[in-house]
């Protein structure tokens, strides 16, 4: 029943923020999403730590087909659960100081967006998860396209275009997969576990893998699936592109967890090494990228570009602390980069620019905005006591475990993420103030709010982790255990 | 049977209304004729009859794709309150025309027989003909009514020959009697019923404009007036489909073998020039149409894998299609109406192009959100009546195990969101015209209607599944 609530309620709630007129809607949508939040830490708290679902709703859908409503959270959604009821309360709270044209619209996009998300990530049948995944594009395809910069139209369409073709591939794979199942009472069935009980042939395995792959590599994305990313990152709103990096593209990787591992074995057995090799790829090549990058928007898209090839090596290395870490890094990314993104917003808003070499010297007047800022970007570098550092620690263990090399060429990213994400910090913060940077106001009082919540979790997740490990701790060793026994089964 | 007595009773009653001066009656007149037949159509439900010596055959299915072509028909009508206002107009024939050749579509989702096809067949396609040339000012309109009459008369001529064929070599046309000849392959089976099945197919197929066949389409759709173009794609679609499925269901499942290969040659070949045509159309009609080419293909799939799911899979989606299209081409038809500068003697702009959307949401919230709606319908998108109805398709090929023919309609698919997305960039994200247009109650319920179905479909696709 509370997966219900977490899933309708936005849903309901954006409906009637569309009625609203005026700037009451900003104190409303945050109310809202408070709500959410509340419910969404209600059921972490109330979580039992072991690897059944929980929470769960099941009822028929199209029953003729077997298609079934049913949803509940396991030890693998659950931080994801958190992780978007979070993120959406803080994001609102970021517009505060701003004005969108169409508020009402605005915010009741991000909420069907939030709606959207849960279901993601709450599905247990496999065609209600291909229907929230695709429903969660359109929300975000309006937020960016319509409050976007300049070059909105042309890339917002790439995007959308880009994700709805892989996700067609997708759709084939579990329409394929959906035939397989045996018959029950005459009809087939579409429970992502009956998908889990399915014995394929390695070739059917090794398309099934693929078409899988690039829908959620195109998602993440994975290198060379990323070419809409950097584009849409810098001309969605920042509200949006904190959506997208915050949540959305952990949609990708969970589907990696939730469907390639378990339900096509040999087919990771056949083609995860590829995968790795891509996702390393994209690990090194987006770190270099973004040292490049003059524009701090663009940096952080490549610095997320990065990070999220880390996350799929770490899943694709089959091992259980790479699964944990790469768990524990999409809620430890997802609250950094929306920080990230908050920092560039908030310059953006008083120097109308994200051009590193147009500012320089703001720490002067700006002793909350340096705190927050560094201590967001230590999280982004993974200094031990911070998020970071946990969930990369895991990854690369993951990873190195897998294979050693592969492992060291994964580690690349810590040392050059240091260097973009402090360079960023040096020519925007320090230096001699530019004519845009003097009179560069401190952060206001809602500004500093957004980042408590954010600061107490790069904290909280760095020093004890453990509240966050634990959760998932059974679902990932018993997904493990399965994945070990059908891939033997299978030869 | 009810509705086909009801529609051409009340048919010729209307054109009786039309001797009088005024016009006002017209439309509700109308309007309650196609409601009269939709309640009678029901009347028999869950029964089964066969009229006329065995020709006809009303069943469930019969009367679900009956009561898609009338529903569609009434959404139409409703938009034509403009033909009032029309001097030149003559609401009456137009009226009485549309109701007879629903009689034909509906005698081509009940037939028993290849006579009683053909009847329909031709009953809704000179309707039609005389349709497309009813804006009798407009050249545009003019040639497409002529190109239309050469091409179906054609078409029908090879569709007459497969019959002659068939009969010729089975014996029989009812399709029980082929089905039990093509039923048992030992005796060896004409090489005649073969080739005659192919021209079936051929004028079928032209009918409802699958590749190589489809020529006409663009030309035909974009020259009709608006109104009619929209009947046109909406009920001519479904009761070609409703013959096709038929046909190929009852009587040729036993040599499945031998078509299916062809036909789905057909639907790929229709599916890319359909998709990627659209593309290149800057006519935001004229990318309706080749949408409607791409559309055929998409049922096409259900019927080259025939299969258990078909049947629900074609009636889904031809209810789907239908309510997206006539949603599209009401907010068309208000844009064209009220943005067009053309004069009656041809000069001036006629607002059919993308362009013509810009700013469309910001000023027509309503009409943005109801053709955005329909767009994604038609695109696909979940949420919307169109995935499911792509999602049945796509399920009946992959019981059949035809993934090649799946992931050409996948790659098409997300060709088509390019086109249908322009219409989508054009409302919402472009500036254009300030002034809003004015949307009359009629086209407004209308709009929410079709919005609604389409949405509440999305959501509950099982809805519509328990009926037949």
């Amino acid at each position: 029943m509370q997966t219900i609530f977490l899933i309708l309620y936005p849903v309901v709630a954006a409906s009637l923020i569309l009625l609203i007129k005026g700037e009451r809607v900003k104190q409303a949508a945050l109310v809202a999403a408070l709500v959410e939040l509340v419910y969404a830490v209600a059921v972490f708290v109330q979580f039992k730590p072991d690897a059944t679902s929980q929470f769960g709703y099941d009822y028929a859908w199209i029953s003729s087909l077997g298609i079934r409503l049913s949803g509940g959270i396991d030890g693998i959604s659950v931080l994801l659960v958190l992780l978007t009821g979070l993120v959406v309360p803080l994001i609102v709270l970021s517009t505060f100081e701003r004005s969108y044209s169409r508020p009402a619209l605005f915010y009741a996009l991000m909420l069907y967006m939030q709606a959207a998300l849960m279901g993601v990530f709450t599905a247990r049948d496999a065609f209600l998860f291909y229907f929230f995944f695709e429903a969660a594009l359109i929300p975000i395809y309006f937020l960016a396209a319509m409050w976007g910069g300049e070059n909105r139209v042309p890339v917002t369409f790439k995007f959308f275009i880009y994700t709805i073709f892989g996700s067609l591939f997708m759709l084939v794979a579990l329409v394929y997969l959906y035939y397989q199942t045996p018959l029950v009472d005459g009809h087939h069935t579409a429970n992502i576990t009956d998908f889990y009980r399915l014995k394929l042939t390695p070739e059917a395995q090794s398309w099934v893998f693929w078409a899988f792959f690039i829908a959620f590599a195109i998602k993440m994305p994975v290198f060379p699936f990323h070419t809409w990313q950097p584009d849409t990152y810098v001309e969605s709103p920042t509200p949006a592109t904190m959506l997208l990096a915050g949540v959305m593209l952990k949609m990708g990787v969970y589907g990696l967890i939730r469907f390639i591992l378990p339900v096509v074995p040999l087919g990771v057995e056949a083609w995860g090494r590829t995968a790795i090799v891509l996702s390393v790829i994209g690990i090194v090549y987006g770190s270099i990228i973004a040292i490049r990058q003059r524009d701090m928007k663009r940096l952080i898209a490549y610095s997320s570009f990065s990070h999220v090839g880390l996350m799929a090596a770490g899943v694709f290395s089959q091992t259980e602390t790479g699964m944990q870490g790469a768990l524990i890094q999409m809620l430890a990314h997802g609250v950094n980069v929306v920080g990230m993104f908050f920092v560039a917003d908030a310059i953006f808003a008083r120097t109308q620019t994200h051009q590193l070499d147009q500012l320089g010297g703001i720490t002067k007047t700006t002793p909350k905005l340096t705190v927050f800022f560094m201590i967001m970007l230590l999280g982004s570098v993974a200094l031990p006591l911070t998020n970071g550092f946990v969930g990369e620690f895991l990854l690369l263990h993951g990873v190195y475990t897998y294979n050693h090399y592969i492992g060291l060429a994964a580690g690349f990213t810590i040392i050059f993420g240091a260097v973009y994400m402090l360079r960023m910090f040096q020519k925007s913060m320090f230096g001699t103030p530019s004519s845009r940077t003097t009179n560069f106001a401190d952060l206001t009082l809602s500004e500093s709010l957004v980042f408590v919540p954010l600061v107490v979790m790069v904290f909280w997740m760095g020093i004890y982790p453990q509240t966050f490990l634990k959760v998932t701790e059974p679902a990932v060793a018993n997904l493990m255990k399965y994945i070990g026994t059908t891939a033997v089964s299978l030869k | 049977m009810l509705p086909i007595v009801l529609l051409s009773v009340l048919g010729i009653a209307l054109l009786f209304l039309g001797f009088q001066k005024s016009r006002t009656l017209l439309l509700p007149a109308a309007l309650l004729s196609l409601l009269l037949a939709l309640a009678a159509n029901f009347y028999d439900w869950n029964k089964a009859y066969l009229y006329f010596n065995g020709m006809l055959r009303t069943d469930n299915l019969t009367m679900v794709f009956t009561a898609i072509m009338l529903g569609s028909a009434f959404l139409v009508v409703a938009l034509s309150s403009r033909f009032a206002e029309d001097e030149e107009a003559q609401p009456a024939e137009y009226y009485a025309i549309m109701l007879f050749s629903l009689v034909g579509g509906i005698m081509m989702a009940g037939f028993e027989n290849l006579i009683m096809l053909f009847v329909g067949v031709e009953i809704l396609s000179v309707a039609m003909y005389v349709l497309t040339g009813s804006d009798k000012r407009n050249l545009r309109s003019n040639e497409a009514a002529l190109k239309y009459f050469l091409m179906g008369c054609f078409a029908t001529g090879i569709l007459l020959f497969g019959m002659a064929l068939i009969y010729g070599s089975t014996g029989s046309f009812t399709l029980a009697g082929i089905a039990g000849y093509a039923a048992n392959p030992q005796a060896g089976l004409s090489l005649l019923m073969y080739v005659g099945l192919l021209m079936l197919l051929i004028g079928l197929l032209f009918k409802v404009s699958a590749a190589p066949f489809h020529f006409w389409t663009p030309d035909v759709y974009d020259g009709a007036p608006t109104i009619f173009t929209a009947f046109m794609s909406t009920v001519v679609k479904t009761a070609g489909f409703a013959a096709l499925f038929k046909l190929l269901s009852v009587s040729f499942s036993q040599v499945y073998g031998f078509w299916w290969a062809i036909l789905a040659g057909i639907t790929a070949l229709t599916l890319i020039a359909g998709n990627i045509t659209a593309v290149y159309q800057n006519s935001f009609k004229r990318m309706m149409a080749y949408s409607s080419i791409s559309h055929a293909g998409y049922l096409l799939i259900g019927l080259a894998a025939l299969g258990t799911q078909t049947k629900q899979a074609i009636v889904f989606y031809s209810l789907a299609y239908s309510v997206a299209t006539i949603s599209a081409f009401a907010v068309l038809l208000l844009v064209a109406q009220q943005r067009s500068t053309q004069t009656l003697s041809g000069e001036g702009v006629v607002a059919e192009s993308f362009d013509s959307f810009n700013g469309l949401a910001r000023q027509n919230p309503l009409l943005g959100f109801a053709m955005a709606v329909s767009m994604l319908s038609l695109a696909g998108i979940p949420l919307t009546a169109g995935f499911w109805g792509k999602f049945y398709m796509f399920s009946t090929a992959a019981e059949r195990g035809q993934i090649w023919l799946l992931v050409v309609a996948v790659l098409m698919s997300a060709v088509g969101i390019y086109y249908y997305f322009r219409v989508i960039i054009a409302m919402y994200f472009r500036d254009g015209a300030v002034e809003p247009i004015q949307v009359s109650p009629v086209y407004r319920y209308v709009l929410v209607i079709a919005t609604v179905v389409t949405l509440g479909l999305g959501v509950m696709p099982g809805l519509l599944q328990n009926l037949f």
